[in-house]
């Protein structure tokens, strides 16, 4: 049974799957090319190549001298960091510019910019006044999720960490959505059950946020590899801190797509702080992208607070992706400005020198000033998108306050597609509780 | 004693001798008999070694009013200064942890010592189980117990069999596990489960869950002082809110053994962790409104969990409630109702009820009413009492 299902699952390798699925083999081995058609033993080499060891993983020279790498030894130069737009918004000259940004879209990007910008402080607040539990800004970073929101195509499917609101947002997640999932009310497509934050709209292909940390990586794997057997020519987008690569998860992740050549661009947000955790306490070596290489995988790290350089970054990644069928890793270097979350006080952990030095790289103002440069931008377009974008957020938190929470019974549907009759059973105690004592249930929980 | 257990006999043979129980229910005046039949057998039976009285042993007399957190941050202290070897490290533990438990250790007991690990809780677990190995005392922090998971394999495949699959050549007693759980109000899916249950289906691990802070500090004590890996379930809304006198310096209080927290003739309500708390209120409220007395047992220890002691209570009382934030089904109230079950079955005056997170995710917005509040408590109390 076994060998029938191997050998099926063979047959479909070789037959069955897209050229460009099976041309991937030869490109995904980065220990030397070519595979042995037979696995020699690793301790004998054949005696026509006497100078190289072939193994089932691939080829490797001999050598008679003993040269050890990484560690302490012979310490490794890091990867240098992409930039097109330096820290004072100015242009990066001779910077390799493959995907020339249109001024249609550059202006777009940098409109996302400033309402991502206007939803984080006022959401901020809003949260600091209790009308919600919880909240998560991006600022630092915000040039790390509009570049790379606005080189993916919108039927390349996002998977998330939690702070790449600027992402969901520029695939036209409205801000009156935002505020509908922060309040949990009726209106919000997760019915109210994860805490704020936790976007998510099948719509806009962007899978529904999890706090579990790096859990999302080898679901982009997987989505990628999906959309490669079915030919879709498009790519997963899988977003992450640096905190996150510690996990397990990312090590599969990166494993697997390297492995069964996913389309799959890995986007990881290096913003230098994993709550209190310094990316210093978090990893050796050249940070995420580092490791790239190390699992045969294309690599660029980037800066992160260069919406331009994201941008472009971004889209080679996803030519590179599509052509190749294989991952892409780009590490974008940025900054966590604010604190970790609404539950956390930076200030605990970190110098205020560090945060001034990093909030006068910022990268929304270095975008700005690239814009009015180009003669894309002014003061009074500036003035008019930051006044728009505060009416809208105001409106869309009252707005969404004053929406009603999702039904009672709703908190047992989805669990399963059909509701099984311990589940009805329950919800039948729920209502029949409630009714018995009707100031059990929040005001602004319907019963039904 | 001689005539309560012929009593009892007596009752046993009408059952044998076809009448059912659901029958027997209806007949007050058997019902009545059977209860005080049982009273009087649980006061003449109960054993000393069974629940022990409330609070530990105080050392030195002085008590501190402190809340859970500054309680397991006390304990750290002295088993961190008792013993070079006790290390504590975890995601965010060097500055103190995110709720502060592990708040002063670093700049006491230096950098080798506390430390934050990288973000990684298999490694987290991994790691103190090789420390523990080789003589140290490990006690991990695993920030959340919903983030708990990516250790699983390293606690019921790693930690659990290290003694048992060495033939005891080798062990990680010395490994403490400590994560928050619980309900907190605003916590949704990932910051408000209550896993205890997974991880009593692991023999070889013990599992503890304190209701407060003087228990916090003992029992942690206690289990770091465990020749076995304990994980140690803080209940997270407590942290701050709990507040209570807590013993200065160090005491222990002995893992698997119950703790009566008030006697009572009626019902018999078990809990563990924040949920003592819920029970407290239920039986003030089924007191005070129905005259119903109700006897509290915490569990304090789930794997191994104290049966002597609530069976001992439920002969008394004749009743039994288990209640407990985690989804219902193969919860850890399965445990103890089915154990009870089997060994007081004659003298159940009424089905064994269960109040408990109902089985679905952890609902944010529905948080109030997916819990097994002290309302719902207190009506299964009700229902239990009047099914007789
Ligand atoms: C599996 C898991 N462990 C721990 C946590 C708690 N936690 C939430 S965010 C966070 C830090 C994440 O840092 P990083 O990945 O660098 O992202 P950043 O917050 O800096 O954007 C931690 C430890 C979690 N959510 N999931």
């Amino acid at each position: 049974m076994l060998a029938r299902c191997a050998a099926a699952l063979r047959g479909r390798t070789a037959g069955s799957l897209p050229a460009a699925a099976r041309g991937l083999a030869a490109s995904a081995g980065a220990a030397g090319g070519e595979q042995p058609p037979a696995a020699a033993p690793t301790s004998q080499p054949s005696s026509s190549q006497e100078d190289r060891m072939d193994f089932p993983g691939g080829s490797v020279p001999f050598t008679a001298g003993m040269d050890w790498h990484g560690g302490a030894f012979a310490p490794r130069a890091p990867l240098p960091c992409y930039r097109t737009i330096d820290a004072a918004g100015r242009e990066v000259p001779d910077a390799a510019i493959p995907h020339p940004l249109p001024r249609e879209t550059a202006v777009r990007m940098y409109e996302t910019m400033v309402r991502l910008q206007t939803v984080d402080v006022l959401f901020y607040e809003a949260q600091r006044q209790g009308r919600f539990s919880f909240y998560m800004t991006s600022s630092g970073e915000e040039a790390t999720a509009i570049g790379s929101a606005a080189a993916l195509h919108p039927d390349d499917v996002v998977f998330s960490q939690y702070r790449e609101q600027g992402v969901i947002m520029y695939r036209g997640f409205s801000i009156q959505n935002m505020a509908h999932q922060c309040f949990g009310n009726m209106h919000e497509q997760g019915k109210g059950r994860q805490m704020p934050i936790h976007y998510g709209s099948r719509e806009l292909n962007f899978h529904t946020i999890s706090s579990p940390l790096a859990t999302q990586l080898p679901h982009a794997v997987g989505a990628a590899y999906a959309m490669k057997l079915e030919q879709r020519g498009t790519v997963a987008a899988a977003y992450f801190g640096e905190g996150a690569a510690s996990e397990g998860d990312f090590h599969a992740a990166l494993n697997f797509a390297a492995t069964l050549g996913a389309p799959v661009i890995f986007v990881c947000r290096n913003n230098g702080w994993a709550i209190s955790t310094p990316a210093s306490d978090q990893y050796r070596g050249d940070g995420i992208a580092g490791r790239g290489p190390a699992y045969g995988i294309a690599t660029l790290r980037v800066d992160g607070g260069d919406t331009r350089a994201v941008y472009n970054a971004t889209a080679e990644a996803r030519r590179i992706a599509l052509e190749q069928q294989a991952p892409v890793l780009l590490e974008a270097m940025s900054y966590r400005s604010g604190h970790h979350s609404t539950s956390d006080d930076s200030s605990r952990y970190r110098a205020a020198e560090e945060m001034r030095a990093w909030r006068a790289r910022d990268p929304v103002s270095r975008f700005q000033r690239w814009l009015v440069d180009q003669g894309w931008w002014d003061d009074a377009a500036d003035t008019a998108a930051r006044q728009a974008a505060r009416r809208e957020v105001i409106q869309a938190l009252e707005a969404a306050q004053r929406a009603p929470k999702p039904p009672l019974s709703t908190m047992f549907e989805d669990v399963y597609a059909r509701m099984p009759p311990h589940l009805e059973a329950q919800r039948a105690e729920v209502l029949a509780h409630v009714a018995a004592h009707p100031d059990a249930c929040p005001a602004d929980i319907p019963v039904k | 004693m001689a005539l309560a257990a012929a009593v009892r006999r007596g009752m046993q043979a009408q059952l044998w001798g076809g009448l059912l129980q659901s029958q027997l229910r209806g007949l007050a005046s058997s019902a009545q008999l059977q209860q005080s039949a049982a009273a009087a057998a649980a006061a003449a039976e109960a054993s000393p070694a069974a629940a022990s009285p409330a609070g530990p042993p105080e050392a030195a007399g002085r008590t501190v009013k402190m809340n859970l957190c500054a309680a397991v941050n006390d304990a750290l202290h002295i088993a961190m200064a008792e013993d070079s070897r006790t290390l504590c490290f975890g995601e965010d533990v060097g500055f103190g942890g995110v709720f502060m438990c592990s708040r002063g250790l670093q700049e006491r007991f230096g950098r080798d010592r506390v430390f934050n690990t990288p973000l990684s809780e298999q490694g987290i677990v991994g790691f103190a189980i090789g420390a523990a190995a080789e003589g140290f005392r490990p006690v991990a922090e695993i920030q959340f117990a919903d983030y708990i998971f990516p250790a699983f394999d390293q606690i019921t495949n790693e930690a659990a069999k290290y003694r048992y699959r060495s033939g005891a050549a080798y062990n990680v007693g010395g490994l403490t596990i400590r994560a928050p759980y619980g309900a907190v109000g605003h916590g949704g899916h990932y910051h408000s489960q209550s896993p205890e249950a997974f991880f009593t289906h692991i023999p070889g691990v013990k599992v503890v869950m304190p209701s407060g802070p003087r228990e916090a500090k003992g029992l942690l004590l206690a289990s770091i002082r465990e020749p076995d890996p304990v994980i140690f379930f803080e209940a997270k809304m407590l942290y701050r809110t709990a507040v209570e006198e807590v013993p200065e310096g160090d005491y222990e209080i002995p893992l698997g053994q119950a703790r009566t927290v008030q006697q009572g003739s009626d019902i018999t309500l078990v809990g563990w962790g924040q949920q003592v708390r819920v029970l407290e209120l239920a039986a003030k409220e089924v007191q005070d409104q129905d005259k119903i007395s109700c006897e509290i047992l915490d569990l304090r220890t789930l794997l191994p969990w104290d049966a002597d002691a609530v069976e001992a209570s439920v002969r008394k009382t004749g009743r039994l409630l288990v209640s407990h934030e985690a989804p219902i089904t193969s919860g850890f109230g399965a445990e103890v109702v089915s154990t009870i079950a089997d060994r007081c079955f004659w003298s159940l005056e009424a089905p064994p009820a269960r109040v408990c997170g109902y089985d679905t995710p952890f609902p944010l917005v529905f948080e109030p009413l997916y819990l097994p509040t002290a309302r719902r408590v207190a009506e299964a109390i009700r229902r239990t009492v009047t099914a007789t």
